[in-house]
């Protein structure tokens, strides 16, 4: 078979189960176009020895029958993710060198299926960022590029290596986490999928803590149904993660069937945002009428507490990242600064962390240990968690009415060139307003390739479900898909 | 059950070199949680392991490590609260205390400041002189204790040992009901004790198993009433915090030194800074470790890893009904079946052990008063000399009884009884066997007696005539009796026979 990385999952599983193809080949394609990718800057620590042998034992199981859809399926992992013996650096020079003794359970269930890895993949440092400029080890670089321009476009983030990494066929699929859109967002300007569960699918257990009460890993992909094999191959309760659901994980595959007939789709008309472009209105719009064309009801709904979202979240978030990150303190692992003669212990941690941490990581620091201190903790952070409710019960209100999913853009533009946003910290967390509903909610979220700017860019459609309804959710998100029609793939300039 | 009554015991006064001084106290009691396990990880507890030996990857702070709550150690908590006679609250949740120190990995310490799971509750406290105290417990939490630093094995380094880190504590929070440096200790006894009885903590306050947290302010007579009144803290003085207090002799000689210290202070016409203070044992004095305005900030905020803490009533009642008995019902109900006087109940309650030792030897006895004699003045004080503890008496409560009723039955007098708990102690075996082989057991044949009285009388007849002339004399006659019996003879046969033989 030619351009075995092409594959989508579904496709792979199918042809290794049919012998067409083996793991083995597939993997091996995929490590090939990752060295020939490095002009990407997606995958930044590659395991190749460990992904053939993965892919060797992968080939024993489906010879043997015993293999689920995601056996032999080559993939990359967010390296925020701790794989065991791998460096797990969360993008940081902090954890420069960590290279953790366990295995996250969510790449560890993958690995359980049989799952390939590849390598890991850039991000913003510890998750913080929408462009992936954060990262110590460099820019990830979107494989779009704008009109006949050679500018180089940021993938999003913070999972940018991981959408880099499937829009240019590096891997058939990739590991992400979502903060407050760090899926949704990359995938939207990749033309690929990504879907973030309900809070409490995906055990936490084993990725780097950003914002304990936001945090979700899910799969990046290229199709829905792609997102349907990997999101159940991650999902299921995990007694180690207190916040994990014990609640059954259905067979989303199964459940794709593309009608959507009588379901009801809610427009919330506080997304239709002052200054949005009009490419990203017409996308809207035109996602409305395929939803329409396909048999479901549009109804317009009003969710009047989000405007506050984004700065609730930007209270919540970097509160819970200031506590999070304490433990890089340059004590047990990782990053530790030299010392001058007499430093003593606060010296240590002052140093550790100005060296170790990058300047958005520091921020959010700053900004999260302000919320909490004496005498602000009720203006900002108690306030913060009090709006978080209203913004949850505005969903509550309108699922109670009747409504199926939520349509929305998942971003207010197409992807960006890189530097453009980096030095404007507001601006750039505009780019989250969107997707930080969702977190705050702790409802899924699911972004579909829709179509293209004029720029030739992709642009993504947003759709948010009810909790623990990803199946009905990834459905919608199926037909979606197949009105759009989306099909156009990168130009190889790498 | 017998209701015991107690005065109130009259706060301690420092007389100051202007006028007098009463002692206001305030308790944090950090109680580790007897548990096999952590508080929020499966790491072992066990103390004196090898240096981070007993460390689970969330102990230690590792990325994207999370903590599971230890079912035990909420059970044990709320075993200690239903010990205390407090409310517990069926939703309680996990705050994160945050701090950055070496022997604490994760940067904060997940505790309870909101939302405790255990509230209001009591502690009465005996003062062993009919008076007692009612000190008010206004909540326990459940805590991560941190880790240990060494700076003293390295000039230049120092070292930490990760595996406290993460064990269960229960700080025990106090109101200001605490008058003076004797009632301090016998608070943190009485908790000590009421939590062995519970089996929630081991109250090995060398290993620092059981530490205090003693905030001490002083007042002009009358201004604790005021306050009492009121609940109105602007009555009282302003306090200071001694830390980390795991010695109750220590306890009461750091409070005196800080109230007097406090009182210097405002005679001299200075003021009392609120701040935290460590006791300096050697030296027998508290100093600043910081002020209020060096005081950490925190930034308590609720931990999002942990979900709140829900508990069913039905859970709660049953650890209720499974409590064993507590001292304070104990100790009434020696009093009550066994008629034994309040310090002598007060003695076999205060351990368990002792408890449980004397009420074997009744069972077995049948006599309450001259058991708690026999353990109490006999047993804990051989087992003295040899510093050894009930739980290692070479004497069973089996064969204490044994003691007991060859004495009861007349077999032997109390003073070969004696004898014969020092062979039994010494020796072992079966006190009646004894008895029966060594021929210790008491002669009550008035023939044979008679016989001995007749003799002595008869080879000492100077001795007759001075009886005679004062028969308080006739003492020597049974001294004698007994000499020639060997001890064996019934001291009170003896008597009688004299008295009658001498005709007095």
């Amino acid at each position: 078979m030619s351009d075995l990385t092409k594959l989508t999952i579904a496709e792979a599983r199918d042809a290794l189960r049919k012998g067409e193809t083996t793991s083995v080949a597939l993997t091996e394609a995929c490590l090939a176009a990752i060295d020939a990718a490095d002009a990407l800057g997606a995958f930044v620590h590659k395991t190749p020895e460990i992904a053939l042998e993965r892919a060797k034992a992968a080939d024993q199981r489906i010879k043997a029958g015993d293999a689920s859809g995601m056996c032999g399926i080559p993939v990359g992992i967010k390296d925020l993710f701790c794989t065991k013996g791998v460096p797990s650096q969360a993008a940081s020079k902090i954890l420069e060198g960590f290279r953790p003794e366990y295995e996250s359970t969510v790449s560890g269930r993958l690995q359980d299926a049989g799952a390939v890895m590849l390598g890991k993949l850039n991000m913003d440092e510890f998750a913080m960022g929408s462009s992936n400029e954060t990262s110590v080890y460099g820019n990830a670089v979107n494989p779009w590029r704008a009109g006949n321009s050679d500018a180089a476009l940021t993938p999003g983030g913070s999972s940018g290596g991981s959408a880099a990494a499937v829009a240019a066929d590096l891997c058939l699929a990739a590991t992400g986490t979502d903060t407050g859109g760090s899926i949704r967002q990359p995938a939207a300007f990749t033309g690929t999928v990504g879907l973030k569960p309900t809070y409490g699918r995906c055990s936490r257990w084993g990725i780097v803590a950003f914002a304990s009460s936001l945090d979700q890993a899910g799969p990046m992909t290229k199709t829905v149904r792609d997102a349907a094999i990997m999101g159940a191959a991650m999902m299921g309760h995990d007694p180690r993660d207190s916040t994990s659901a014990d609640l059954p994980v259905p067979d989303f595959e199964a459940m794709l069937t593309g009608d959507i007939r009588g379901k009801v789709i809610g427009i919330p008309r506080e997304y239709r945002m002052e200054g949005m472009p009009e490419e990203i209105e017409a996308l809207w719009a035109r996602g409305r009428e395929m939803l329409a064309d396909a048999g479901a009801v549009i109804r317009d709904i009003s969710l009047p507490h989000t405007k506050y979202a984004l700065p609730t979240y930007y209270v919540i978030a970097p509160a819970e990242a200031s506590s999070n990150l304490a433990r890089y303190d340059g004590v047990r692992f990782g990053y530790r600064a030299k010392l001058a003669q007499g430093d003593g212990i606060t010296d240590m941690y002052e140093k550790t962390r100005a060296e170790g941490f990058g300047a958005e990581v520091r921020r959010r620091v700053m900004v999260g240990t302000y919320v909490l201190s004496a005498g602000y903790y009720d203006a900002y952070y108690n306030r913060a968690r009090k709006v978080r409710t209203l913004i949850k019960r505005d969903f509550e209100t309108v699922f109670a009415d009747g409504i199926d999913a939520i349509l929305t853009p998942a971003t207010p533009s197409a992807a960006f060139e890189l530097g453009q946003t980096f030095d404007d910290p507001v601006q750039m967390y505009l780019n989250d307003v969107f997707t930080v509903t969702v977190n705050l909610a702790g409802l899924p979220g699911l972004a579909v390739p829709a179509g293209l700017n004029a720029q030739g860019l992709p642009m993504g459609l947003q759709l948010i479900g009810k909790p623990w309804e990803e199946g009905e959710l990834l459905n919608i998100g199926y037909a979606l898909e197949q009105a759009a029609g989306f099909v156009a793939k990168p130009a190889k300039w790498w | 059950m017998l209701d015991l009554t107690y005065q109130t015991p009259k706060p301690k006064v420092i007389a100051g070199a202007k006028h007098d001084w009463e002692l206001v106290i305030g308790m944090e009691v950090h109680a580790q949680v007897a548990s096999k396990s952590k508080l929020f990880s499966g790491a072992s507890t066990l103390f004196g392991a090898e240096p981070n030996s007993n460390v689970a990857f969330v102990d230690a702070g590792m990325p994207g490590m999370l903590p599971v709550i230890n079912d035990f150690c909420v059970a044990q908590a709320v075993r200690t609260g239903l010990g205390l006679k407090a409310a517990i609250n069926l939703r309680s949740a996990f705050d994160r205390k945050n701090y950055f120190y070496p022997d604490l990995p994760q940067g904060y310490q997940i505790s309870q400041l909101y939302h405790p799971i255990v509230g209001e509750g009591e502690v009465l406290v005996e003062m062993g002189d009919g008076t007692a105290r009612i000190v008010r417990i206004e909540r326990i939490h459940l805590e991560q204790d941190a880790g240990k630093s060494i700076h003293d094995m390295d000039p230049a380094l120092s070292f930490v040992d990760l595996n406290r880190t993460g064990v269960a504590l229960m700080e025990i929070v106090s109101r200001p009901d605490i008058r003076g440096p004797e009632e301090a200790a016998a608070y943190v006894a009485k908790l000590r004790q009421i939590m062995l009885y519970l089996g929630t903590c081991d109250g090995n306050m060398q290993n620092g198993n059981l530490r205090a947290d003693v905030n001490v302010s002083v007042c002009r007579p009358g201004a604790y009433e005021r306050y009492q009144e009121t609940q109105d803290f602007s009555h009282l003085g302003t306090r200071c915090e001694i830390k980390n207090m795991n010695s109750l002799r220590f306890i009461q000689a750091a409070i005196d030194y800080e109230a007097r210290r406090q009182i210097a202070i405002l005679e001299a016409g200075g003021t009392i800074d609120q701040e935290t203070r460590l006791y300096d044992p050697d030296k027998g004095e508290t100093r600043s470790m910081r002020s209020k305005e060096e005081a950490h900030d925190y930034r308590y905020f609720p931990d999002p890893d942990l979900l709140p803490l829900e508990i069913e009533q039905a859970w709660v009642d049953e650890i209720a009904a499974n409590l064993p008995e507590l001292p304070d019902a104990k100790k009434a109900r020696f009093i009550g079946d066994y008629g034994l006087s309040d310090y002598d109940a007060s003695v076999l309650t205060a351990d368990l052990d002792a408890a449980q030792y004397f009420e074997v030897v009744v069972a077995e006895a049948g006599d309450g008063k001259m058991a708690a004699n026999w353990v109490i003045n006999e047993l804990f004080g051989r087992l003295k000399k040899d510093e050894a503890d009930i739980t290692a008496s070479p004497v069973s409560p089996a064969q204490l009884a044994g003691v007991i009723r060859l004495i009861k039955s007349g077999d032997i007098s109390g003073k070969i009884a004696k004898d014969l708990f020092e062979i039994v102690y010494t020796e072992g075996g079966d006190p009646a066997q004894i008895v029966e082989a060594r021929g210790m057991k008491q002669v009550t044949d008035t023939g044979a007696i008679e016989a001995a009285v007749d003799q002595i009388i008869a080879e000492n007849p100077a001795h007759v005539e001075k009886a005679k002339q004062n028969p308080k004399l006739a003492g020597w006659f049974v001294g004698q009796v007994m000499k020639a019996t060997g001890g064996k003879a019934n001291p009170a046969t003896v008597n009688e026979l004299v008295t009658a033989k001498l005709g007095l």
